[in-house]
């Protein structure tokens, strides 16, 4: 009975040791791969400052803000959200976080009569508002650990070519943002139309600070760039929000198995003690079993020894006679 | 010789920066246009082209770039492109068959994906050394 549960106990510790090795090798993969999504976030810098710097520069030089992408439109009645999860799960809180920061909004919106889409980028978002039954308008996917700008360009044709359309007057982008290794935070961001603070030069150089933008040659004409210029701007945009996306999920993913692998620890330890515990009493059942056993059969062996002694005796005192 | 800056930035990373003597590229609708240190304030976007940047230690950097933006402002001309790739990482071999694929494409029908296929494969070959049929190159 007691070697029974003993047996159990060390199948539970093997499974439990497993899943440890499994959570470890997953918070390593995470810890490698967070530096590496950093290095591509701190990369893509260049590209984005530089564009903002053109975007803005071509609006101070009157760069006519004809393009349907910078103007809001007056009266928003379909709110886009592109929500940005992971394709897989084991990440701690990173999905439901986003998740949940979008159903308010979008359950915020619908409270006062406006309409809504879910554009989900991430396996784990499609799955979750499908479920619920919101209308997705499109989902994209699989690429969410390791985005290239391929994938940011298609999110961004997407929701240009709709907002154009008129199926949006208005898109957010909800992702978490990667402020540290430590702490990453949801953040909801408008795309389009394009604020008009940034564009405007509302941050960055002041525009009279080194060389008034208005002395800019433009070919084509500013509108014209700017009509070419801005759908890049968008997907510049998205593909750092999915950059920051991925560098937090390994960042949480990392978080979770190290907690994981804690857990796991700490059920060995309180199984091992636990079939310690059964093993030794098992064996001290065994030895007062033993003990009793020899017990009954030394009393035995007494009776015996004097059943068997008489002959013996005789035999001896017929020796001796 | 006065130099200027050069910046090449995809999105996903700086490809190249470093200092020049000239920039030749082209613009949309513009033609060729070149930029020397002290450049006016500019700015443009860009057609697929094989871009030139002739280095201050005399040598030539070749590039292709599939459309993008060039801003030239307080001697710096940055060049902004979704896909640039540097003249020597061209397959050569590559390029010839797109440029093949797209003509014979181009033969049967009309179609502005196999018209831009043909202008990248263009300035890809343009871009890695020999110019078969277009009218860039001489350098």
């Amino acid at each position: 009975m007691a070697g029974g549960q003993e047996r159990i106990l060390r199948g539970r510790i093997r499974s439990v040791q497993a899943t440890k090795k499994i959570t470890r090798a997953m918070e390593l993969i995470a810890a490698s791969r967070i530096v590496k999504a950093q290095q591509r976030v701190a990369a893509a810098v260049p590209y984005s400052d530089s564009i903002t710097d053109v975007v803005k520069d071509l609006a101070a030089a009157g760069g006519s803000s004809q393009s349907p992408l910078l103007v809001s439109r007056p009266e928003v009645k379909t709110t886009a959200y592109v929500v940005i999860t992971a394709d897989r799960g084991l990440c701690g809180g990173y999905n439901a976080g986003v998740q949940r920061a979008t159903e308010g909004e979008i359950k915020a919106g619908v409270l006062q009569g406006s309409n809504y889409a879910v554009v989900t980028v991430g396996r784990k978002a499609l799955g979750y508002f499908r479920f619920r039954g919101y209308t997705i308008a499109q989902s994209f996917g699989g690429f969410s650990d390791n985005p290239t700008y391929a994938d940011a360009k298609a999110i961004g044709e997407y929701v240009v070519d709709a907002y154009l359309r008129g199926e949006f007057d208005r898109v957010e982008l909800v992702y978490t943002r990667f402020i540290s290794a430590g702490s990453q935070e949801v953040v909801q961001r408008p795309l389009v139309p394009l604020d008009s603070e940034v564009v405007a030069g509302g941050d960055g150089k002041a525009p009279d600070a080194a060389g008034t933008p208005a002395d800019y040659e433009f070919e084509p004409d500013p509108g014209t760039i700017l009509d070419t210029l801005l759908p890049r701007y968008v997907e510049a945009r998205i593909y750092a929000a999915l950059l920051n996306a991925a560098a937090s999920e390994h960042a949480f993913r990392q978080r979770a198995m190290k907690s994981a692998t804690d857990n796991a620890e700490e059920l060995i330890k309180n199984l091992s003690r636990i079939m310690n515990r059964a093993r030794q009493d098992s064996i001290t059942t065994e030895i007062m079993e033993i003990v009793g056993g020899a017990e009954a059969l030394a009393g035995d062996a007494k009776k015996h020894q004097q059943v068997d002694l008489g002959p013996l005796d005789d035999t001896l005192s017929a020796a001796t006679h | 010789m006065a130099t200027m800056e050069v910046r090449l930035v995809s999105p996903e990373k700086v490809l190249f920066t470093g200092e020049a003597t000239q920039v030749i590229t082209r613009t949309l609708g513009g033609g060729e246009i070149a930029f020397l240190p002290g450049h006016a304030p500019f700015l443009g976007a860009l057609t697929e082209c094989h871009t030139r940047i002739s280095m201050a230690d005399g040598s030539v950097l070749d590039v292709a770039v599939h459309g993008g933006f060039v801003q030239v402002a307080g001697n710096t001309v940055s060049i902004l492109s979704d896909l640039a790739e540097l003249g020597e990482q061209i397959d050569r071999g590559r390029a010839m068959r797109a440029k093949e694929n797209a003509e014979e494409f181009l033969r049967k029908e009309h179609d502005a994906e196999a018209v831009s296929a043909l202008s990248r494969a263009h300035a890809r070959l343009a871009a890695s050394g020999g110019v078969v049929g277009t009218t860039q190159g001489a350098h």
